[in-house]
């Protein structure tokens, strides 16, 4: 027997075959996107990316609604998973699963971003014979690569503070990666945003799925806006001109709120700066909009609304969010109607259901307790229900234009300069008048302080995986001077210690990533 | 001047021995006995002659004899049971059992345990110190978890490599048969052979690890033919129902817990749903076999049909099997040969999900009826199950299934069939006879087929797939098939000289071998179909609409092949000095492929020390110690399993079609990088042992005592990788360590032996402390029932493996625990993660057999007995269901639960409460594994027949504290979850009714 002798599977390939064709480099790439929206290699589970985790949950959205929305007043959710209860009670420990789970989908995506990257220089794609407009698409997906490893340093950046560090300098194996400052990580994803943002494709002009200049502009206006809680040096006016430069690439709201988180919600390119796909036929999971229509679903909801085989009894809010809107002014309508999908409120935001459910929340394990919620449906804007009964065909949009009105607007009040109230002021009516209709819903000059835009944006952006980082750079996240239901586990709710501010580094790297140090408190 | 000596060779009950060897020692002259037990030696030389007389499993007898003239004489043979004159099959060779160095136990066809055996290990269950055989279940075939000495790893697995006929077969269990030794008819074996410690099963270097189980099968037998007719008849019973609450215990539960929707929701009927799935098993096992010799080939075929009926209704198994061997001698003995032929036919049927059903049947409504002909039942064939006008297929999500209908409305079978070929020659040089070369050829071959139906009536499939054009469909067709090939060519040299001036013999076996493991499996209708570069696996919708979906696959093969071989070298020498001082040594070593090339060889050493105090002169004279012989071993061994073929190469997996994503209106199949970890290489246990072999009373009384010591180093344990330096958070890494030290101890005693009465006596006792000394971090075991993604055994240093993580639970002053309530033991003022402590282990502390026979003339009865102490159970099913929060399930819909519920009055609403150490319960118990009588009739048919009849009543009963219904759960090994009590099939108690017949 030959000592060298490999035997190959027949079912799977090598580095360089892949890497030998442009259709190669294409599913190469189909996988740095496809892991935002699966948890593994078949849908809907069976060969997780992560694991310790149970795969359905370790979805990047998922997890990052659990720890976005969970610990704040806009979601409850009534399961026991590990990890779960703790955000409720805001009691987590640097052992909580769910943030491995999301610390590992963000640093594991970067990985694949670092080792495409490192395999698609312009020397190795002509190696292969990939020439002419292929090498060019390439050099795109390289610049795209470089963008998804940007935003998920940012979140990072935002979750974590110091996460671990390593680039397409690191080969994968090759170092025992060092932690990062948090400001010195703000320097870096600035500085790839700002050295990418040439070699994009122009806002709106990449294929769909594909980020774009939009999605760049975006996630530095984000940045931008919360740099003085990552760096300590508020960066309003930079936040004020990459919003606009945003707000003037052409992208317009859709006329109605409700055809936002439905089944044919790709079509809505104007509005949505970049979105994550799913598909009930071809991109199959657990988490993302699957979990979205499925887990708020439950008790007298009828499934077939939302276009879903039945719900899974999970998430609700608490009675603070509802009180952001105004009260119901309809009340002759009767049964279903009046819950579904918003009739009966002057804001037509407030997607709730309420029937056989309490507004109050004593037990966050009583689905009926506290209204669920009807914004995700895995049906068409014409009532058509999705592909896949069990699998969700909503987009997720990451980014979308009312998240940069506010980002103008915040930016404007909180004294960055290069941008004017009255301006401001009309991006927000532009909000309400999308909510109320035509004409209604406006908002004087005088209306628009900083807690209204706080408030505006819970009423908007609910559920999409803002809530936390707004309550932070409000200084009302662990503070007492806001409180909801259950907040640190107490009825009335509670304040907590200010270090809750940052999630603690998993323990489970620090055990084998002796660079790392965990952060203040835990 | 010669003379003719005649005589009678019977055994211990005066019964003829037929085919026994009667040689006259010096010469070459030799003669058999008839199937009278009569012999007739002619042309002796006159004078002082020494006769011996030899049968296999019985002690040879010398008889010396002075010879002038016609002579008789007689010989009683006793079993070898009390000698250590027995020869041992060990690795390459046989040993006599007195000149074993290491720690190797036998249990031949006479100590097999009695009864319906479907499969080949429950022969010695309870049999032997140290190894511990747990069936998985009480399928029908269902293989059982062999644990050998408390087992050596955590993720490579813990089952012992099993030798058949001089092959180690395959790992692997073939798609669609319950368990690779089911496919063996017990019947057909001859012996089984133990090798514990390491010294012994070093020579099988990277797979022995676990221990070594050689498994030989029954030869043919000089003389001539023997008919050997027996058929047995079984009826299996279910012993216990899980306890959950009955139709009318649930009723006054819910109406005294429940609102008045709750109420409403009960329905009229009173259905014992266990009663529905359960029935009462009948089987039957028939085995036909003829030995002889015709000329110069001693011969064996056998052929056997066993039909086993499950207690769960549907499941079956039927098996044909035939066994062929042939061993013929050449050149006056110089070359031996010895062919034999193992081949099998089994026909399965499987309950779908058996778990599931036996789940659902604990959990479904008493109070509604298993059918009921309400039109809103009609489109799900009339079986009553939880409803929802509102859901796609009108059924509510959810709820468990009708159990009835799950089993009914499935038809899973499949057929699988074995062959095992191997050829042995063994030739002795014509010029220098102390030497032999041997050649095996081995070819072990299994394949299956099988396919699982659901109509399109059936609830579970029901409106639940859509078709290519997106419409839901029902109904499913998936069939698969699989082979699995293992090639064997291997030939050693050994040479045994002894040299009697300086009092020495030597034995000395050097050789190599070469195995090709091959495993291809497939699903699907054809059984793949290819489209261009992505495979599909196909299915069949109930309406005939081919529903295809992507496989993880590439290009365009039909099949998925794994494949590994392993070539290595070994030898081993024995000495010892004047039958006092023995030395054995032992070196392999092996090379894998499934390693990256440099890394691919190891080498397993061994060395091990005996003296045999019995010959010493100073015991001349003594009269109490038969045997005394003390042992010292130690040995390194390897570990391979859980390393999968080709991981250590950088490989992409191709993504499944329902595992895509999309760029501008096209859909991609994903390449994903594989995780990387090149160094991967085996586990090597390093083991020590220390023994006593005694015998009293001319070995009427035998055992021994052994103290082992085992570490394993570079275990493969799930390891977390630092973020952002692999394409998984997650590795199986070669690192950590863990212990095993024990203590055996058996006695087997012949403590009355006449011609009219005989009792025997066996009892084993083991005790194993397991350790975990090194892991980085703590390994969590996924797989509890309740909830997503809990998991309650830990891998963690300093505790047993798969130890429980629990809360600990807070009781009230009646005794009943607190809901909800739990010590907070870090003292943060809250109850998290961080207060979950481990609380003991699912692996028992100490393992006992005891087994005894009792003769009265023609009469026999005996038992055999078992009982583990210190095991512990996660009793999932009454954490899961013996909670209100489960009976009055907030979703809607009524489950029936664990009756539990009624002692412990537990919520199950908080996040903590499923694990609570309240459900870790202590799984000790004593249990009867077999009770038989037998009435031997002896001669009949004019002396030409013998004929026996029997009784067997297995799994008589079982004495412990735990609560559900059996505490003894199998380790499942590297699925992760032990000791997790969550509704197995239940093992039966079976009736048995046997008949043998022999005709010579």
């Amino acid at each position: 027997c030959d000592k060298n002798k490999i035997l190959s599977p027949n079912y799977k390939v090598t580095s360089q075959q892949v890497y030998s064709t442009f259709t190669g480099y294409t599913q190469v790439m189909a996988k740095i996107y496809g892991a935002f929206a699966l948890t593994g290699n078949q849908g809907p589970s069976g060969l997780p990316d992560i694991q310790g985790i149970d795969e359905g949950t370790s979805d990047f959205f998922r997890l990052n609604f659990y720890a976005q929305e969970l610990p704040t007043d806009e979601a409850v959710l009534a399961w026991g998973d590990p990890g779960v209860p703790d955000f409720h009670n805001m009691n987590w420990s640097s052992s909580n699963l769910i943030l491995l789970g999301l610390y590992d989908r963000c640093l594991y995506q970067i990985t694949l971003c670092n080792d495409f990257i490192r395999n698609s220089t312009p020397a190795m794609v002509a190696s292969h014979g990939i020439t002419g407009t292929n090498a060019t698409t390439v050099a795109e997906y390289v610049a795209e690569a470089r963008f998804l490893r940007a935003y998920q340093y940012a979140n990072l950046m935002d979750l974590f503070a110091r996460p671990p560090f390593a680039t397409e300098a690191n080969a994968v194996g090759s170092i025992i990666p060092n932690q990062i400052t948090r400001a010195a990580l703000f320097t870096y994803v600035e500085s790839e945003l700002k050295a990418i943002d040439p070699l994009m494709a122009a806002p709106m002009k990449n294929q769909y799925g594909r980020a774009d200049q939009g999605a760049v502009w975006a996630l530095l206006a984000r940045i931008y806006l919360n740099a003085g809680v990552y760096t300590g040096t508020t960066r309003y006016a930079d936040a004020i001109t990459y919003s606009s430069k945003v707000i003037a690439a052409g992208y317009s709201l859709i006329d109605n709120y409700d055809n936002l988180f439905l089944a044919d919600n790709d079509k809505n390119t104007t509005e949505n700066i970049f979105s994550i796909e799913y598909d009930g036929n071809t991109i199959q999971g657990y988490g993302g909009t699957t979990f979205m229509t499925h887990a708020p679903v439950g008790g007298t909801m009828p499934a077939s609304l939302y276009g879903v085989t039945g719900g899974w009894d999970g998430l609700r809010v608490t009675s603070n969010l509802v009180n952001l809107f105004p009260a119901d002014t309809v009340t002759s309508l009767q049964g279903n109607l009046k819950h579904f999908p918003n009739l009966g409120n002057p804001d037509t935001r407030a997607e709730f259901w309420s029937n056989k459910q309490s507004l109050a929340i004593t037990d966050v394990t009583n689905f009926a307790q506290g209204y669920a919620v009807n914004k995700w449906r895995n049906v068409t804007s014409a009532g058509v229900q999705g592909t896949n009964v069990n699998y969700s065909d909503v987009d997720e949009p990451l980014f979308r234009l009312p998240e940069q009105y506010f980002i103008y607007a915040e930016a404007v009040l909180r004294g960055g300069t290069g941008g004017d109230a009255g301006t401001a002021l009309g991006y927000i009516n532009k909000i309400r008048e999308r909510a109320y209709g035509p004409g209604k819903g406006d908002i004087g000059q005088t209306d628009l302080n900083l807690q209204f835009i706080l408030d505006e944006r819970a009423r908007e952006l609910y559920w999409e995986g803002f809530r936390r980082t707004d309550l932070i750079r409000y200084g009302q996240f662990t503070t007492g001077t806001y409180l909801w239901p259950l907040k640190g586990g107490v009825a009335g709710g509670t304040s907590v210690e200010d270090f809750r501010n940052i999630y603690p580094i998993p323990d489970q790297d620090r055990a084998v990533n002796k660079n790392l140090t965990q952060n203040p408190g835990y | 001047q010669t003379s003719i000596i005649t005589g009678k060779v019977v055994d211990e009950t005066n019964q003829p021995l037929p085919g026994a060897a009667v040689t006259l020692k010096g010469t070459q002259k030799s003669t058999g006995t008839d199937a009278n037990g009569n012999f007739r030696l002619l042309a002796v030389p006159n004078g002082t002659v020494t006769l011996e007389v030899t049968f296999i499993g019985y002690q040879t007898i010398d008889k010396v004899l002075t010879v002038s003239g016609n002579v008789t004489v007689d010989f009683d043979l006793v079993p070898s049971a009390r000698s250590l004159n027995e020869v041992v099959v060990i690795g390459y060779g046989t040993e006599k059992k007195k000149d074993l160095t290491g720690s190797i136990a036998t249990v031949t066809a006479k100590d097999f345990n009695q009864g319906a055996i479907t499969t080949p290990e429950q022969l010695i269950q309870g049999k032997v110190a140290g190894v511990s055989i747990t069936s998985n279940s009480g399928a029908p075939g269902a293989g059982s978890t062999i644990t050998i000495r408390g087992g050596a790893s955590i993720n490579g697995g813990n089952d012992p490599l099993i030798v058949l006929d001089g092959m180690p077969l395959s790992p692997d269990a073939i798609n669609g048969a319950a368990n690779p030794l089911d496919l063996i008819n017990p019947n057909d074996i001859a012996s089984f052979t133990i090798l514990k410690d390491a010294s012994a099963a070093a020579i099988y270097g990277n797979r022995a690890s676990n221990g070594v189980i050689i498994i030989t099968t029954k030869k043919g037998q000089s003389g001539k033919p023997v008919i050997n007719f027996s058929t047995q008849f079984s009826v299996a019973t279910l012993p216990k129902e899980a306890p959950v609450l009955s139709a009318s215990q649930f009723r006054n539960y819910v109406k005294a817990n429940g609102d008045s929707a709750q109420i409403a929701l009960m329905g009229t009927a009173n259905t014992d749903w266990q009663k529905q799935i359960y029935q009462t098993a009948l089987g039957t096992d028939n085995n036909l076999s003829v030995s002889g010799t015709a000329g110069i080939l001693p011969y064996r075929v056998s052929v056997g049909y066993s039909d086993q009926n499950g207690i769960l209704k549907t499941t079956s198994m039927e098996r044909y099997t035939t066994n062929v061997n042939l061993s013929p001698s050449f050149f006056t003995n110089h070359l031996k040969v010895n062919f034999n032929f193992i081949g099998s036919q089994t026909n399965n049927r499987f309950a779908n999900n058996q778990n599931g059903i036996i789940s659902d049947a604990a959990t479904f409504d008493p109070t509604q009826p298993v059918k009921s002909s309400n039109a809103l039942y009609a489109p799900y064939g009339g079986y009553w199950l939880w409803t929802d006008a509102s859901s796609q297929n009108g059924i509510k999500q959810n709820t468990p299934g009708n159990p009835v209908a799950l089993l009914e409305q499935t038809n899973d079978r499949s057929t699988a069939y074995r062959g095992i070929a191997s050829l042995n020659l063994d030739y002795k040089f014509h010029f220098f006879p102390d030497l032999h070369a041997n050649v095996n050829l081995g070819y072990d071959e299994s394949k299956s087929n099988g396919s699982t139906t659901i109509p399109a009536d059936a609830a579970s499939n029901y409106l639940t797939a859509a078709d290519a054009s997106g419409k839901l469909q029902s109904g499913a067709y998936t069939p698969y098939n699989a082979e699995l090939q293992n090639k064997l060519f291997e030939g050693y040299f050994s040479y045994s000289k002894d040299i009697k001036s300086i009092k020495s013999h030597f034995d000395a076996v050097a050789g190599y071998s070469i195995q090709d493991f091959k495993n291809t499996a497939s699903n699907g209708l054809f059984p793949f179909v290819s489209n261009g570069s992505t495979l599909y696996s196909t299915t069949k919708f109930a309406n005939g609409e081919v529903n295809q979906t992507a496989t993880n696959s590439y290009n365009n093969y039909e099949y998925l092949i794994n494949e590994f071989i392993m070539t290595s070298f070994y030898g081993r020498l024995n000495y010892n000095y004047d039958e006092k001082y023995y030395l054995t040594a032992s070196v392999r070593s092996d090379e894998s492929t499934k390693f990256a090339p440099g890394t691919r060889t190891g080498t397993f050493p061994s060395v091990a020390l005996a003296w045999k105090i019995n010959n010493e002169d100073f015991m001349k004279g003594n009269n109490l110690f038969s045997t005394l012989k003390l042992r010292l071993e130690y040995g390194v061994t390897g570990n391979q399993e859980g390393i999968q073929d080709y991981d250590y190469l950088a490989q992409y997996g191709l993504s499944t079609s329902t595992a895509q994503y999309n760029f501008g209106g096209t859909n991609y199949q994903l390449y994903r990088p594989g995780a990387y970890y090149p160094g991967r290489t085996w586990e090597t246990t390093d083991a020590s042992n220390i023994g006593l072999d005694y015998g009293f009373l001319n070995d009427r009384i035998t055992g021994s005592v052994d103290y082992y010591y085992n570490k394993t180093k570079n275990m493969l344990a799930t390891i977390g990788q630092p973020a952002l330096t692999n394409f998984s958070n997650q590795i199986v890494g070669n690192v950590g360590n863990m212990e095993n030290r024990g203590l055996e101890f058996s006695i087997n005693a012949n403590i009355i032996d006449t011609k009219t009465i005989g009792w025997t006596a066996n009892f084993n006792v083991s005790f194993n402390s397991n350790k975990i000394t090194n892991l980085t971090s703590v390994a969590q075991l996924a797989g509890i029932s309740g909830g997503t993604g809990n998991y309650v055994n830990v891998d963690e240093v300093g505790y047993a493996r798969n130890s429980f993580s629990v809360y600990q639970q807070v009781y009230g002053a009646n005794g009943k625990p607190l809901d909800g309530v739990f010590v907070d033991r870090n003292g943060d003022g809250s109850i998290t993660s961080a207060d979950r402590y481990n609380d003991h282990s699912p692996d028992p502390k100490q393992i006992f057999g005891f087994s005894s026979d009792f003769r009265y003339e023609k009469w026999n009865i005996g038992f055999v007995t078992r009982a583990n102490l210190g095991n512990y159970v996660y009793n999932n099913v009454a954490s899961s269901t013996g909670t209100s929060r489960n009976i009055l399930n907030p979703i809607g819909n009524l489950n029936n639960g664990s009756t539990d519920v009624l002692t412990s009055g537990l919520t199950g609403a908080g996040a903590n409460d499923l694990l609570s150490d309240y459900y870790i319960q202590n799984g000790s118990f004593f249990r009867m594994d077999n009770a038989h009588i037998a009435y031997n009739f002896g001669k009949v048919f004019k002396g030409t027949g013998d004929l026996k009849i029997s009784a067997n009543v297995q799994n008589v009963f079982i004495i412990t504290d735990y609560k559900g219904v059996d505490p003894e759960i199998s380790y499942t090994g590297t699925s992760g979850v032990a000791g997790v009590d969550n509704n197995f099939y239940p093992r039966p108690r079976t009736y048995v009714l046997g008949l043998n017949l022999s005709l010579r």
